[in-house]
């Protein structure tokens, strides 16, 4: 005897993989495409292969600026990973000692800078920072610390480093919550257990809280991988599409953008920019296979 | 009798609607989301009392996105009628993808100069395909409260410049020049095109450049950016992360003497600043050479091919070349200039102390604006980066230039070999 067809599978399945398909899907499989053709200068688009990936990778003046972005993308990341998920974990575990009072006060303080708009954010660190007007120069020196103050969002050394530690700032909220909510499901009886056993709290946080959380923290550093990679409204909110000085705060978004809409009188190219956002896509899904395949499989996993 | 009032009404609308459809609907394409108001009071009203038939509607998009905007509804086909135009090679770009009408047989070109209608010509010269609007003339505002009491008069020489700044430096407290790089653009537009055309001779050194002839290593253009290798001591405190808006602060609340400057920030100062300003043009070496002035032909406005009334926006383009127009929009504009031939008298005083620099100096343009822009890399961005650099002191100035020439000679032909 055969079964009816489940017409209702499609019922259930068809809005969401319409509008996936439609918003998501579609828009990106059309972007990869893109970057295989290119304009002439009367506007006509023909096919050119991988022609646009040579220049990318191959063209001096172009791949400096890629490999630049890259690289500039990735200390920006790896600011992330070794100053806001520590810290992240750090507060996590503050957090969900028992009986610390205003736990729920902190929570919601340290939280609410990721709700506000990127572009506020960097608006008034901009205003913090500034030497003319801001309020961290005399802050220094009320700290004894006036002769360390520096300009640090206009030099070429420290420019990126300080833009990292501001969106550090904003978004530490994210890893915070995410880690605390998984400390809160181990279960009591575990940490009572190794308590009775003897165990030092130190102990208790390394040897058990760590271990349980681990598949967290891998999804932690996931979500700010991609988070990174596909950034953009920091540098572009302080320190303008042209991502100054020199280049030095250039992330693939900012390259991106300069590239697809064109800036002052360079002039936008879309099928170039789809070649970057293509460069941009498989990065991330490369950063993302690698992990899944080569960290995710690893993990032990721990039936509460 | 019920039935009467909506009858009525009915017949209005249609009336009222078979009229909007007789009547011709222009609608321009900007930039200048600043002067909005502007065109809707009074650049459009004084358009209507001549031509009422006429209905014109300004529509703007913000600076940075104009462009790129601009250039997806052209190929959408949902562009205006009217279209305000960047100079050179974006509009050119635009004409050659066939999104600007050739305007040769319009009347109102005539009322402008060669130099003026370069900006929005094909390089032969021989088709024109927007009109000519405004400009913007560079120099330097000062603050007179901070001059007199100083005991400073306006510097006419370099020397003369290094001396005031000086002087200022170490007399007052307030800071010598209003002077930012963390946007960088002024570092290029503002101050290396606004002193450069001295040592570089205007024109001449421009299209030595064109023709290769010269090179930015060359002597005239190296000494652009030493001079403003020079500058680093007289610029505020933290100047490397100090913004655009940073500096006109920092003017407009008097606490700096000297700001570099186009004329376009003339009506911000005059609603900002509480105190009086002048206008001094870019200093010569030595006394009694001849001045240049960075004239920047900066704003046109073309024809959208596709556009359902050409004529009407023929009309509205022979209004633009209009002696009216000209009057209007320099006054109400403060700090454009309108580049035809009709004298206009400028009621400002500083806005009118600058258009008196045409007199007596030679005007040129931005030095890259005109097909140096065209490769990659780009030269627009490449000088706003190596300029600010020069006055952060993080590169010197021979470096400068080779950066410059070594990218120009990249792509353009008559610069490589």
């Amino acid at each position: 005897m055969q079964r009816a067809f489940p017409w209702h599978l499609i019922f259930f399945l068809a809005p969401a993989v319409i509008i996936y398909t439609v918003f998501s899907a579609y828009p990106l499989l059309d972007t990869l495409r893109l970057s295989f053709f290119t304009d002439s200068e009367s506007g006509e688009r023909s096919f050119a292969g991988l022609s646009n990936f040579v220049t990318l990778l191959g063209n001096a003046v172009w791949s400096e600026a890629f490999w630049n972005a890259m690289w500039n993308n990735t200390q920006f990341f790896l600011i992330h990973l070794l100053v806001q998920n520590p810290i992240g974990l750090g507060l996590a575990a503050l957090l969900s000692l028992k009986g610390l009072r205003g736990a729920r006060t902190y929570r919601t303080l340290i939280f609410l800078p990721t709700l506000l708009s990127v572009v506020i954010i960097g608006f008034i660190w901009q205003l913090i920072l500034s030497p003319l007007w801001g309020v961290s120069e005399n802050f220094l020196y009320a700290l004894g610390l006036g002769h360390y103050f520096d300009a640090w969002l206009g030099k070429e050394s420290s420019a990126l480093i300080t833009l990292s530690l501001i969106s550090v700032w904003q978004f530490i909220g994210i890893p915070m919550m995410l880690i605390y909510a998984s400390l809160l499901s181990i279960p009591d009886e575990l940490l009572e257990a190794a308590k009775v056993d003897g165990a030092s709290p130190f102990r208790i946080f390394w040897r058990i809280k760590v271990p349980l959380i681990l598949p967290t923290l891998g999804l932690v550093t996931i979500l700010t991988f991609v988070g990174n990679f596909n950034t953009f409204e920091l540098v572009y909110a302080v320190k303008g599409a042209l991502a100054g000085p020199d280049y030095s705060t250039d992330i693939m978004g900012t390259f991106f953008y300069r590239t697809f809409f064109g800036y002052q009188s360079q002039l936008g190219s879309a099928t170039m920019g789809a070649t970057v956002a293509t460069m941009m896509f498989l990065v991330i899904l490369t950063g993302v296979m690698a992990y899944f395949y080569l960290v995710q499989r690893r993990l032990t996993r721990y039936q509460l | 009798m019920l039935s009467l009032k909506p009858t009525l009404s009915l017949t209005a609308a249609l009336l009222t609607a078979s009229l909007a459809v007789e009547a011709q609907t222009l609608t321009i394409e900007s930039w200048r989301v600043d002067d909005k108001d502007l065109w809707q009071d009074i650049l459009i009203p004084a358009f209507n009392q001549q031509h009422p038939d006429i209905e014109v509607r300004f529509n703007p998009t913000s600076p940075t996105e104009y462009d790129s905007s601009l250039n997806a509804r052209m190929q959408a086909g949902t562009a205006g009628d009217l279209v305000t135009c960047r100079p050179f090679d974006v509009s050119l770009n635009l004409y050659r993808q066939g999104h600007l009408m050739a305007l040769n047989d319009l009347t109102g070109l005539d009322h402008y100069q060669d130099f003026a209608k370069r900006a929005w010509s094909t390089d032969d010269g021989a088709t024109s395909f927007c009109l000519p609007m405004a400009s913007v003339i560079h120099g330097f505002f000062y603050n007179k409260e901070i001059f007199s009491e100083l005991n400073l008069d306006p510097p006419e020489t370099l020397d003369e410049f290094h001396a005031v700044l000086q002087t200022v430096k170490s007399e007052s407290r307030y800071t010598p020049l209003a002077l930012g790089t963390n946007d960088q653009w002024e570092a290029n537009q503002i101050v290396f095109t606004n002193i450069g055309p001295n040592f570089w001779q205007g024109e001449a050194g421009r299209l030595a450049l064109i023709n290769g002839e010269a090179t930015f290593t060359d002597a005239p253009y190296l000494a652009a950016w030493e001079e403003m290798a020079r500058w680093s001591d007289y610029m505020g405190r933290g100047y490397p992360s100090q913004t655009y808006g940073d500096s006109q602060n920092l003017f407009a609340l008097g606490r700096a003497a000297i700001y570099p400057t186009g004329s376009w920030d003339t009506s911000y100062f005059n609603d900002q600043a509480s105190f009086e300003f002048g206008a001094f043009k870019p200093p010569v070496s030595a006394s009694g050479d001849q001045c240049h002035i960075s004239d920047h032909t900066d704003m046109g406005i073309g024809i959208n091919p596709a556009s359902a009334n050409p004529e009407a926006a023929k009309t509205f383009l022979n209004w633009v070349a209009s002696a009216d127009f000209a009057d209007l929009f320099t006054n109400e504009v403060t700090g454009f200039f309108s580049l035809s031939t009709h004298p206009v008298e400028v009621n400002d005083p500083v806005a009118a102390e600058m258009i008196s620099w045409r007199d007596e100096c030679d005007s040129t343009i931005r030095l890259n604006a005109q097909v140096m822009n065209r490769g990659t890399p780009n030269m627009e961005q490449e000088l706003w980066i190596v300029s600010s650099q020069v006055l952060n002191g993080d590169i010197t100035p021979e470096e400068a230039a080779e950066r410059i020439q070594s990218g120009f000679a990249q792509w353009y032909e008559p610069q490589s070999e």
